[in-house]
């Protein structure tokens, strides 16, 4: 079992450019490990992060995307692993920080704690590789090579709680403080597809000049 | 509300679906529109279709299309789209994302208002996006496929959500 604020510091230390989504505790601690314009944390509602991640993925190949879930929220939409393995973005990491609890809720064990296997579900949902990590050397070893390799990856992280981090981050500003980093991560996309317009407009009168 | 006997084309929807520079269809079938819309866009090598488990699902990956910066229509049934209000709610409203909705009204009759239908699920259908404060619109005779290019522009510029209503099965 790892400390969870632990397990995502190594995380952070091996991010360069990845976009992060993350939901509930994990968001709260990912924001202050690892601070930055490609925090996607607000989801809205519990059980979206993956999807928000999916789309994400699919919108732009071109970059990596981490979606740190939990297992409460996973359970709310195990149907999402048939969809993000149908959609199969090769781009896409789904991390599952699990902790058997519903902790932001008062800390009371989900259904199945213990006995269901959530890589066994995206296995058999159409992951073509799943990992399962409990300790932070083994974890460690591992995440460089992971956030390069091909997926849909589903990564299984058995977590407690760790570091106690301040919630009056997110807690007193939540909406505030996440539309303002979706903002600014849609406007630094935007422009980004910009770009990319602008140069593929460029290309295309080239040839028809040629 | 009179029977308009001309028919709702699907060519035409995908046309301007196109034109308000939607890529992406995220679409759980709806009997509605799976005929001439659904399949025909899953052919398209224009459109990249996203088949989703659970519509509430679609709201979120629309919306994490809009932060990569890709225009998206989510394609579902009513029943669907009740079964997402929290998702609309959260995602959708709070959030403040474009997610453009076409919602295939089964079994509503033809000619007769939703909230005149003789059906509890359709005719619950506008008062619930009313109480949500979410813009909707009805698409059931030819001419109302002008409303599309528009519907869609606009929940882009108020980065808000958008319903349009599939009043009957187009051909």
């Amino acid at each position: 079992m790892m400390k969870r604020d632990q397990c995502l510091q190594v995380l952070a230390r091996y991010r360069t450019n990845e976009i992060v989504v993350a939901v509930y505790q994990a968001a709260q601690e990912w924001l202050h490990i690892s601070p930055s314009d490609l925090n996607y944390t607000f989801t809205g509602a519990m059980g979206q992060g993956s999807s928000h991640a999916l789309g994400i993925a699919l919108g732009r190949p071109d970059k990596r995307v981490v979606v740190l879930d939990g297992d409460g929220s996973l359970l709310m939409k195990l149907g999402t692993l048939v969809t993000i393995a149908h959609a199969a973005p090769k781009n896409l990491v789904h991390c599952l920080c699990q902790n058997g609890t519903y902790e932001t809720n008062g800390a009371v064990d989900i259904p199945g704690r213990g006995t269901v296997s959530f890589p066994g579900l995206a296995h058999e949902a159409g992951y073509p590789k799943t990992y399962t990590f409990e300790s932070l050397d083994e974890w460690q070893r591992a995440v460089d090579r992971i956030l390069h390799e091909d997926g849909p990856l589903f990564v299984d992280l058995h977590v407690e709680p760790g570091e106690h981090y301040p919630e009056a981050l997110l807690l007193d500003s939540r909406v505030f403080c996440d539309q303002q980093l979706n903002k600014r991560t849609k406007q630094c996309f935007a422009s980004l597809t910009d770009v990319v317009h602008k140069l593929e407009e460029t290309q295309v009168q080239r040839e028809f000049l040629l | 509300m009179a029977e308009n006997t001309e028919r709702l084309r699907a060519a035409d929807l995908i046309t301007a679906i196109k034109s308000a520079g939607i890529r992406f269809i995220v679409a759980l079938p709806d009997r509605t529109t799976s005929e001439h819309l659904l399949k025909p866009m899953l052919a398209d090598p224009e459109l990249r279709v996203v088949q989703i488990c659970k519509e509430d699902e679609g709201v979120s990956i629309c919306s994490g299309l809009y932060a990569a910066g890709q225009r998206a229509l989510l394609l579902m049934q009513h029943t669907g789209l009740l079964d997402s209000i929290n998702a609309l709610r959260g995602v959708a409203m709070e959030g403040q994302n474009p997610v453009c909705m076409m919602v295939g009204l089964l079994s509503k009759e033809p000619g007769v208002l939703p909230t005149q239908s003789k059906r509890y699920g359709i005719r619950i259908v506008e008062p619930v996006l009313d109480a949500m404060q979410i813009e909707h619109h009805l698409i059931e005779a030819p001419d109302d496929v002008e409303k599309v290019v528009p519907a869609i522009e606009a929940a882009y510029a108020r980065s808000l959500p958008v319903v349009m209503l599939i009043g009957r099965e187009p051909c």
